[in-house]
């Protein structure tokens, strides 16, 4: 089986968020981490790999930089990383983004696409999908659990008040959850390995099936007005009630809210 | 000379660092509590491998160098003394030594599984009456036919209950230099398990509390002829040697204990307010932080020298860390003393107080000065190279 896991590397929420002039994320100047939910799916295509044996291949497109996020996902034990990278790829929205990728992706073989459910920098869940989408490929969003059975796969999908339980023949799409398992570490050994590994690096010119106007800035139809940090959130409402008038007033105020 | 880590390096101090955080942290304080050994977290270090970093991976091993290893005892003592020592015994004190002077059977039967962290280590030397003076050995090895019998004791060994292997030090006969007649001194490797290998007191320490310290009673033990480890004889050097790798893991363990006191001390002093300002504003607090700081970060690369030295002896067995290694523990350890005492100092009461880390942490830095030789065993080291 093949697996290909596109994973993005995401400011860490630990570090400063700093912005370009045009409204973008500055990058280069942000202390990095491996996305989350795309963490748990590279942890769920690697546990396939323990179980079924497959060969886990990591995509991700970004800056030059974004080469370390792949050698992390080696070090835990994907076989290969690709970055897809280019000068004319920059400032990419979720429709150029997905574009991108399907472009890249349609080089491979594969039987399992698994990407995060959304980034935790832009909260979109959109990329995912639309990469389904471009390349005709049934999608399954909101993975907690996958199962191999023959040709398909079963995944428990998480719903408003439940879950659906579906079943999709290979190759699809599998969009995670970082509910969906606790990743792993890296091990020591992997880190030597990873850091010798050799990345394969892809520009504008390997995408397969792409038209220039749907890449990059100038291929992205949202535009940003505005971007500004997460503005601090005020004290709140003290009040100085017992027990019993705490309930009420509580309840009060959820039921005022349409909460309850 | 460049000081800048290696990617690789850097990449696994961010592993090491998540681990401790979130894996042994949470447990630091239960298990000096409770005098309990983590075995879960063996377990966790197993899987990912931390029980066999410097180990070839054709030995089942992570493949990395001494400084990786380093690194990773150094993380783990920040947030917890005992998990570092631990690693520490297994990896310098059992599996180096089969590593070094195991024939290809025994390296074949036993590093795998200690390298993979199926088996855990430990290593016995030290006797009631055979501390700093490792020469005044009482345990006794005689052949008889194919088989070794020992008898004796070792204390104070760390793993001591826990461990599957153990490499121990025995008296095989007596031998004659410069006209006086010395004890002839081998190194075995023993398996847990075996008849007349039994333990005896567990100690009950002032720090290190999680670390299973034990006594281990050899009753004509028979183990096979093939446990000798090394050639017959060269014991005294085999357990020398293994202690010069032994000391760069105890300073690691000491410089993260020294590391972990500072950052806690440095959070603490921002948030904690006495006439009307947080106590970092004082000129004193500000001064002292300043002198540990100077003084960890000269530890640290004392220590980081020690185990680039080290790497240099898997290519030239001939090269000798022996003198870095005592100066890196020497210093560290001295270190750890000082900067977790004047960490307390900085915490006021409330770092007397079991529930803030920095006491734990005094009590854990005291061993480093004293365990795989004293300080002032250090400076007969150091000392005695200077004057040849």
């Amino acid at each position: 089986m093949k697996i290909i896991v596109c994973i993005k590397q995401v400011p860490d929420t630990k570090g400063g968020v700093q912005f370009n002039p045009d409204g973008t994320l500055n990058r280069a100047a942000m202390l990095t981490i491996m996305n989350p939910d795309d963490k748990a799916g590279l942890e769920a295509a690697l546990r396939l790999k323990d179980e079924y044996g497959a060969e886990v291949t990591v995509l991700t497109m970004g800056l030059p930089k974004a080469e370390d996020v792949l050698r992390e996902a080696m070090a835990m034990g994907a076989d290969k990383g690709i970055l897809v990278t280019d000068r004319v790829l920059g400032g990419a929205d979720t429709w150029a983004t997905s574009t991108t990728i399907a472009g890249a992706i349609r080089n491979l073989e594969y039987d399992l696409i698994i990407t995060g459910r959304q980034a935790i920098d832009g909260d979109t869940a959109q990329v995912g999908p639309q990469i389904a989408e471009h390349l005709g490929l049934p999608v399954i969003s909101y993975a907690q659990d996958i199962k191999i059975d023959g040709d398909s796969v079963i995944v428990k999908r998480q719903y408003d008040d439940g879950y659906h339980m579906l079943k999709a023949k290979m190759p699809c799409l599998i969009t995670a959850l970082s509910e969906l398992n606790d990743p792993r570490y890296m091990t020591p050994g992997g880190i030597f390995d990873a850091v010798k590994a050799e990345i394969t690096t892809w520009g504008r010119a390997n995408l397969v099936d792409v038209d220039d106007a749907n890449l990059g800035l100038k291929g992205s139809p949202t535009k940003i007005a505005r971007a500004s940090d997460k503005v601090r959130k005020g004290s709140g409402e003290k009040v100085n009630l017992d027990a019993e008038e705490s309930v009420k007033y509580i309840v009060d105020k959820l039921k005022d809210k349409h909460v309850i | 000379m460049d000081f800048t880590l290696s990617k690789e390096h850097e990449m696994a101090r961010t592993l090491f660092k998540d681990f401790a955080e979130n894996e042994v942290k949470p447990l630091a304080q239960e298990i000096d509590e409770q005098h309990r050994f983590p075995r879960e977290t063996v377990e966790k270090m197993a899987k990912y491998g931390f029980l066999g970093i410097p180990v070839p991976k054709e030995n089942g091993g992570q493949g990395c160098d001494p400084l990786t290893y380093v690194m990773c005892v150094e993380e783990l003592s920040k947030v917890c003394g005992t998990t570092g020592v631990i690693v520490s015994a297994h990896t310098s004190l059992c599996v180096d030594p089969i590593q070094t002077y195991g024939t290809p059977a025994q390296k074949e039967k036993y590093l795998p599984d200690l390298a993979s962290g199926r088996k855990l280590g430990a290593f016995g030397l030290t006797e009631p009456g055979a501390g700093t003076d490792a020469q005044g050995q009482q345990t006794k090895a005689v052949l008889d036919g194919d088989e070794w019998v020992l008898n004796g004791s070792k204390c104070f060994i760390t793993n001591g209950k826990e461990a599957d292997v153990y490499i121990v030090i025995a008296v095989t006969g007596t031998v004659e230099k410069r006209g006086k007649k010395m004890k002839e001194i081998s190194a075995f490797i023993v398996d847990k398990g075996t008849p007349g290998f039994t333990f005896g007191t567990k100690e009950n320490k002032m720090g290190i509390c999680g670390s299973s310290t034990y006594e281990l009673i050899f009753t004509d033990c028979r183990i096979p002829k093939d446990a000798l480890l090394g050639q017959k004889g060269k014991g005294f050097n085999i357990a020398m040697h293994t202690l010069d790798g032994g000391r760069i893991g105890i300073a690691a363990q000491a410089l993260g204990i020294a590391e972990g006191a500072l950052e806690t001390t440095i959070n603490y002093v921002k948030e904690r307010k006495q006439f009307g300002r947080s106590i970092a504003q004082f000129q004193n607090t500000q001064f002292v932080l300043a002198d540990l700081a100077t003084k960890v970060e000269a530890a640290k690369l004392l220590v980081y020298k020690a185990a680039m030295k080290k790497a240099e002896f898997a290519v030239n067995p001939k090269a000798s860390y022996s003198v870095e290694a005592a100066m890196a523990k020497l210093c560290a350890a001295e270190v750890a003393m000082e900067v977790t005492t004047k960490c307390v100092q900085l915490h006021g009461g409330y770092g007397y107080i079991k529930e803030y880390d920095v006491e734990r942490m005094m009590r854990d830095a005291k061993i480093t000065e004293i365990y795989e030789g004293t300080s002032e065993v250090q400076r007969m080291v150091i000392s005695a190279n200077l004057l040849k």
